[in-house]
C-alpha cells in the first residue's frame, strides 16, 4: 500500500499539495511514482508562469510511460525545484519529500474545498 | 567488458577503404569554386578498410534477429516470411537504376506495375481508387485524414472530432492529432468489440470520422460493422480504415464492402516486404469514388497502351512526400500478388487464422484469456495471472522465449488489457513451428512456477544480458564521442 | 499453397484440436451482407518462372534506367559501392523487425547509433533521429518542430527550395493549421533575402532554406542566420548530405535542425523511394524530435549494449500528445547510409563530393568558354542550370543519344523556359560530359 501523508490534500489525477498560508507545495503521489516506474525526466513550468487548477503544468516520464501533471490549484509558480531536472529519480525516492516539483502563490483558496482528504484519497486508491 | 561494437573502434588514422583516383576533369581551385568561408575545414567520419567494413557489420547481423532466423509472432506487425524472389527482381538495374523524373515513355515497366498495383489494391479492398505515395502505414492515416479534412472543407463542413477506439494503435490518435482534429476514445465492450451505444452517445454533427481497425487489436472481426457504418454515415462521418491487420480477410471481406470510405494498407505486413528493422514500409490510400479528387498527386493513370503521371488534381491535398513513393516496397508487393493471385491471397488469410486459432488454443491455459471467442490472424492473452501469482511479467516471458530461440510476441499492447502478450504467428509458419513456440510456452510458465526469481534476470543467452533503459533515458548517450 | 508451409494432413489435425470441421468455421464471425461473394478478380497466380517472365517484360520498359544520367533534383544518380548492397542483403538485417527487443537487436541498434553518429558529426549539430520517410517529410516535420517549439504557427520558406519539398510542408500545413509562406527567388536563382526578411515577423517559428538549393545554388547562408536571428525564429536548413564532403555544415552557421534527403549515400535510385530523410537537431530540441532515437547504456553485466531511448515522445507511448505519428521509418536505408559512410570514411566521402563538384565545374567551364548557352548561376556544388534555345529540340536529341540530359525547369516553373537544370556525381565521366556538351551545341 502506498504511502498517504495526512497533513497533505490530493487530487484524482494523484497530485498533492501543501498548504502553508497562501503557498502550496505541490509534488506526485508515491502511488503515482510506483504506477510510473523509473522516472527518467521531468518537465516543469518557469517561477512566474501561472498554472490553472485542473490543467496541466508539467509531466513526468518513465521509459514506458509518459503522464501529464495537473494543476490542483490556480496559480502563480514562485518556486521550482532544479534538482528534479538532474535527480529525477528522487520521485521515485522522495515524492512527499526531496522531490516536490512546485510552489505556487494561490490565487484562489476556495479551490482547496474541491481537493481529497487523505481519507478520499485513500479509498479512490483502493477502488482502482 | 565491451560488449555490443562500433565501427569507430577499429578506425585507424590513414586507413581507406573507398577510393576514386584523381577526376578524369581537371582539378579545381575549391576556394576560389567554394568560397566565401564556405569550404569545410574537418568532417569526422571513421578510416576503416573495406575488410573491417564487411567484418564489423557481418558481426552486427549476427546479433540481430529476423524472420530468416525463426518464429516472430509479433501481434499488429504481421512478420511474415519475406520470399527471395520478391528481393531478386527488385534488384534488377532497370528498376534501381530509374531517376524519378525519367520521361514517362521511359519508364513504363514501372509505371504500369504502378498502375496494375493500384487496381489490384482497389480490388482486394473494394476502394475505388488508390495512392501508392505514402511511405508507411502512419503516413497513409495522415494521408488519408488529411483527405477526409480536405473533403470537408470543401463541403463547407466545419467537423472537429475523430473518434478511436480505446483499442486502437497509437498512430491513429497521433495521427488524427497532426491532422487538427481532437480525440474521442471511445471505449470497448465487455465483448472487446466497439460498444454501440458508447459509439451512438459520441457520434453527432461535429465528428469527422471514426478509425477503425477491422479485425481489431485483439484479433476479433468487429461483426457489428454494418451497424457502426450506419451509425457514422447516417451523420454525415466517414469512416478509416487502419489496415494494418487485413492479412485476416483477404478474399473474404473488404473495407469497401463494410462501408469504410478510406482505408491505408501496410504493403510491408499483409504484402510480404520485408521490414528492414524498422522500415521501409509503404502505406498506399484508397478511398471510395467521391474521395478521388483529394488523393495525393499524382496518381498513375493510363491513356490506351500508355502509362502515364496525372498531375491534374486541382482539389489535392498535395502530396506527403517527394516523388510518387516507396516504389522499391510496392515492387515487392506487386510480385507477391502475382505470386498468389486471388486463391492464393484467400488461401493467405485462411491459413492465417488457423494458425492463430491454433496455438491459442494451445497455450491459452496458461494464461488468462480476456476474451475467449474464435480469433482472426492474432490474439491477445494476459500475463496478469502470473504477475499476481509470483510477480512474473509479460516483459519477463518475453525475454525468456528469446533464449528458448524464439522472438517474443508483442507485450503491453493493446493498452486495454494488462500484461498483453499479443501474438501473430501469420500463415508462414507450419505446425511445427507453432508447437515448438507453444511447449517452450509451456516450460517457461513451468520455470515461473519453480523459480520466479530467475525470469526476472532473462534472457540469459543472447549478445547482451537484460538492458538497463532507465540509464539509456536519465543519461541520453545519443551519439558517440570525437572518433 | 506457396509460403504456406502446411502439409494438407496437418491443416486436418489441426482443425480436429480446434473441433472445426471446416476453415469457414472460423470466420463464422463474418456478417454475410460483408462477405466478398466469388473470388477476388485478380490475374492468375504466376510460378517463379513465369513471374520473372513478367517483370523482365516490364524492366525492358524503363529504357530510361540504361541512358547516361545528368539528372539530380533531390534524387542523385551516386555509385552505391558493392560492399554496401552486399551488406546490406544480409537478411538479419533486412527480415528484422523494429529493434524493440535490444537483446536481440543489437545489430540494427548499434547501427543507428553508428548512423545518428556519422549524421551528427556531417551536419555539424548534436542529436539525430533514427530516419523519417524521405527529405520532403523530414522538411515537414521539422517546420512542425519549430512551431512546437516556439509556440508559433507559421514559417517562413525560401521559394529555391525544391518545389514538392514545399508543397509537402504545405500539406503538413494544412494539416496542422500552420501557415507556409513561400519567398520568391531571384533572378540569379537564390533566396530573395530582403523579402524573407520582410515576410518573417514575430510570429514566425522558422525559416526555411535549402543548401545548396534547388537550383544547384550555393545560398548565402550567413544572411540566413542573420534574419533569423532578429526574428527570433528558428533556421531550419535542407542539404544534400554528399555537398557537406566539401561545404560547411549548417550547424557551423546557425541552424538549429538540419533536415535533407539521405539517399546520395549508398541508396539507389528507385524510381524515387524508398529513401531516408535524416533529421539532426541542436541538443535542447531533442524531445521535441520526432521518430525514433537510440542511446547507448550497458546491459545487466554492466557490458556496453544499445537501446531505444526517449520512446515517450512515440506514438506508441504518447498517442495523440505524441511529437508526430511516425511509427515505421527508413532503416534499412538509413543502414545503407551508415555503411556507405563508414566503407568511404572521411577521405571517400570528401572524394565524391570533389569528383562531383569538378564535373560540374568543367561543364560550367566548357558552356562559359563557347558562349553558346548560359550558365545562370555558377555558385554551385554538382547541379546547375544552363539555359539554351531550342532546349525542347536539344532535350529530343539527348533522349535520342541515350543521354537524360537534366530535367527542364519548366516541370516545376512554367515561366523558365529553355532551361535546364543538370546534375553531376562522380558516375559521370568526362566523355559523357562532352557528349552532353554536344547535344546542347556547346562543342
Amino acid at each position: 500500500m502506498s504511502k498517504i501523508p495526512k497533513n497533505l490534500l490530493y487530487t484524482e489525477e494523484h497530485e498533492w499539495i501543501l498548504v502553508e498560508g497562501n503557498r502550496g507545495t505541490i509534488g506526485i503521489t508515491d502511488h503515482a511514482q510506483d504506477a510510473l516506474g523509473d522516472v527518467v525526466y521531468v518537465d516543469l513550468p518557469k517561477v512566474g508562469d501561472k498554472i490553472v487548477k485542473g490543467e496541466t503544468f508539467g509531466t513526468v516520464e518513465s521509459v514506458k510511460a509518459a503522464s501529464d501533471i495537473y494543476a490542483p490549484v490556480s496559480g502563480t509558480v514562485v518556486e521550482v525545484n532544479e534538482a528534479l531536472k538532474d535527480s529525477p529519480e528522487l520521485i521515485n525516492r522522495s515524492p512527499y519529500d526531496e522531490a516536490w516539483m512546485i510552489v505556487v502563490e494561490l490565487d484562489d483558496e476556495s479551490e482547496l474545498d474541491e481537493l481529497l482528504s487523505p481519507e478520499d484519497y485513500e479509498n479512490i486508491l483502493e477502488g482502482e | 567488458m565491451k560488449g555490443t561494437p562500433l565501427i569507430f573502434e577499429r578506425s585507424v588514422p590513414g586507413k581507406e577503404g573507398f577510393r576514386l583516383y584523381a577526376p578524369d576533369v581537371p582539378g579545381v581551385n575549391l576556394s576560389e569554386t567554394i568560397g566565401g568561408g564556405l569550404l569545410r575545414q574537418n568532417l569526422d567520419l571513421p578510416e576503416v578498410s573495406e575488410v573491417d567494413v564487411v567484418r564489423h557489420y557481418t558481426k552486427l547481423s549476427k546479433m540481430n534477429f529476423g524472420v530468416d532466423d525463426g518464429f516472430y509472432p509479433l501481434g499488429s506487425c504481421t512478420m511474415k516470411y519475406n520470399p527471395k524472389i520478391n528481393e531478386e527482381i527488385t534488384a534488377y538495374p532497370a528498376f534501381t537504376e530509374l531517376h524519378p523524373y525519367a520521361p514517362e515513355e521511359l519508364a513504363q515497366g514501372t509505371l504500369r506495375f504502378m498502375y496494375e498495383m493500384q487496381r489490384f489494391l482497389c480490388e482486394i479492398t473494394g476502394m475505388d481508387y488508390f495512392t501508392l505515395q505514402p511511405a508507411a502505414g502512419a503516413h497513409g492515416e495522415l494521408t488519408g485524414i488529411l483527405i477526409i479534412k480536405k473533403f470537408l472543407e470543401a463541403a463547407g463542413q466545419k467537423r472537429s472530432r475523430i473518434i478511436v477506439p480505446d483499442s486502437s494503435h497509437g498512430t491513429n490518435p497521433a495521427t488524427a492529432k497532426e491532422s487538427g482534429f481532437e480525440i474521442v476514445k471511445v471505449k470497448s465492450g465487455m465483448n472487446g468489440l466497439v460498444d454501440l451505444e458508447e459509439l451512438k452517445k459520441n457520434v453527432d454533427e461535429n465528428v469527422a470520422a471514426l478509425m477503425l481497425t477491422n479485425p481489431n487489436t485483439l484479433g476479433l472481426f468487429e461483426k457489428d460493422i454494418p451497424e457502426i457504418s450506419h451509425i457514422l454515415h447516417e451523420k454525415g462521418a466517414l469512416l478509416y480504415y487502419d489496415g494494418a491487420n487485413l492479412n485476416a480477410i483477404m478474399g473474404i471481406a473488404r473495407p469497401g464492402d463494410m462501408g469504410f470510405d478510406v482505408v491505408h494498407v501496410n504493403l510491408h505486413k499483409t504484402f510480404s516486404t520485408p521490414h528492414g528493422g524498422g522500415g521501409p514500409g509503404a502505406g498506399p490510400v484508397g478511398v471510395k469514388a467521391f474521395l478521388r479528387d483529394f488523393l495525393p498527386k499524382p496518381i498513375v493513370e493510363k491513356e490506351g497502351d500508355t502509362y502515364f503521371l496525372d498531375y491534374n488534381m486541382p482539389r489535392s491535398i498535395g502530396r506527403v512526400k517527394a516523388f510518387y513513393g516507396n516504389i522499391g516496397v510496392v515492387l515487392k508487393a506487386y510480385a507477391y500478388i502475382r505470386s498468389l493471385g486471388a486463391r492464393g491471397l484467400r488461401e493467405v488469410s485462411e491459413m492465417a487464422v488457423l494458425n492463430a486459432n491454433y496455438l491459442k488454443k494451445k497455450i491459452q491455459d496458461l494464461f488468462e484469456v480476456p476474451v475467449d471467442t474464435i480469433c482472426k490472424h492474432e490474439f491477445v492473452v494476459s500475463a496478469g495471472n502470473w504477475k499476481k501469482k509470483n510477480g512474473v511479467r509479460a516483459l519477463d516471458i518475453a525475454k525468456r522465449l528469446l533464449d528458448y530461440g524464439f522472438h517474443p510476441p508483442t507485450i503491453y499492447f493493446p493498452l486495454i488489457v494488462e500484461e498483453a502478450l499479443m501474438m501473430e504467428p501469420t500463415e508462414t509458419e507450419g505446425k511445427e513451428a507453432l508447437d515448438a513456440f507453444a511447449d517452450s510456452l509451456m516450460r517457461i510458465c513451468d520455470e515461473a512456477q519453480e523459480n520466479p526469481d530467475l525470469m526476472q534476470n532473462t534472457p540469459h543467452h543472447m549478445p547482451v544480458k537484460r538492458v538497463d533503459e532507465v540509464k539509456a533515458a536519465r543519461e541520453m548517450k545519443l551519439k558517440a564521442g570525437q572518433l | 499453397m506457396r509460403y504456406i508451409p502446411h502439409a494438407p494432413f496437418q491443416v486436418e489435425e489441426m482443425m480436429k484440436t480446434l473441433g472445426i470441421s471446416g476453415i469457414d468455421d472460423l470466420f463464422a464471425d463474418i456478417p454475410e451482407e460483408v462477405r466478398l461473394k466469388g473470388d477476388l478478380n485478380l490475374p492468375p497466380p504466376l510460378n517463379e518462372i513465369e513471374l520473372k517472365r513478367e517483370i523482365l517484360s516490364m524492366a525492358g520498359d524503363n529504357k530510361a534506367s540504361t541512358y547516361i544520367n545528368f539528372m539530380g533534383a533531390g534524387a542523385y544518380d551516386h555509385y552505391v559501392p558493392a560492399v554496401v548492397k552486399a551488406l546490406v542483403g544480409r537478411s538479419e538485417f533486412y527480415t528484422s523487425y523494429t529493434p524493440y527487443q535490444p537483446e536481440r537487436s543489437q545489430g540494427t541498434l548499434a547501427a543507428i547509433f553508428e548512423y545518428q553518429t556519422m549524421m551528427a558529426n556531417l551536419t555539424g549539430l548534436d542529436v539525430v533521429n533514427a530516419s523519417v520517410y524521405d527529405g520532403a517529410s523530414s522538411l515537414s516535420e521539422a517546420v512542425l518542430m519549430a512551431c512546437d517549439i516556439k509556440r508559433k504557427d507559421k514559417v517562413v520558406i525560401s521559394g529555391a527550395v525544391h518545389p514538392e519539398y514545399v508543397e509537402t510542408a504545405r500539406t503538413y500545413g494544412f494539416g496542422y493549421n500552420k501557415d507556409i509562406a513561400v519567398v520568391p527567388y531571384t533572378e540569379s536563382l537564390e533566396t530573395n533575402w530582403d523579402k524573407m526578411a520582410s515576410m518573417a515577423g514575430g510570429d514566425t517559428a522558422a525559416l526555411v532554406v535549402s543548401m545548396p538549393n534547388f537550383f544547384g545554388v550555393l545560398e548565402d547562408v550567413k544572411r540566413a542566420e542573420k534574419i533569423a536571428k532578429e526574428k527570433d525564429a528558428m533556421l531550419i536548413v535542407a542539404v544534400n548530405p554528399i555537398s557537406l564532403g566539401l561545404v560547411v555544415p549548417p550547424g557551423e552557421y546557425g541552424a538549429d535542425i538540419a533536415v535533407g534527403e539521405g539517399q546520395p549515400l549508398g541508396n539507389a535510385l528507385n524510381f524515387g523511394g524508398p529513401y531516408l530523410g535524416f533529421m539532426a537537431a541542436r541538443s535542447e530540441y531533442v524531445r521535441r524530435m520526432p521518430g525514433r532515437i537510440v542511446g547507448e547504456t550497458v546491459d545487466a553485466d554492466g557490458k556496453r549494449a544499445f537501446v531505444l531511448t526517449l520512446q515517450a515522445r512515440e506514438q506508441h507511448i504518447r498517442r495523440e500528445k505524441a511529437t508526430s505519428n511516425i511509427c515505421s521509418n527508413e532503416a534499412l536505408n538509413a543502414l545503407a547510409a551508415t555503411i556507405y559512410m563508414a566503407y568511404l570514411g572521411r577521405r571517400g566521402l570528401k572524394d565524391v563530393a570533389y569528383h562531383s563538384h569538378s564535373k560540374a565545374r568543367y561543364f560550367i567551364d566548357e558552356v562559359n568558354k563557347s558562349g553558346q548557352a548560359r550558365i545562370v548561376n555558377d555558385r554551385v556544388f554538382n547541379e546547375v542550370v544552363v539555359e539554351v534555345e531550342n532546349l525542347e529540340e536539344k532535350y529530343q536529341e539527348a533522349l535520342y543519344r541515350k543521354i537524360l540530359p537534366g530535367i527542364k525547369l519548366s516541370r516545376f516553373f512554367p515561366e523558365q523556359k529553355n532551361r535546364l537544370l543538370v546534375a553531376f556525381t562522380e558516375k559521370r565521366s568526362r566523355q559523357e560530359i562532352d557528349s552532353l556538351l554536344k547535344v546542347l551545341g556547346v562543342k
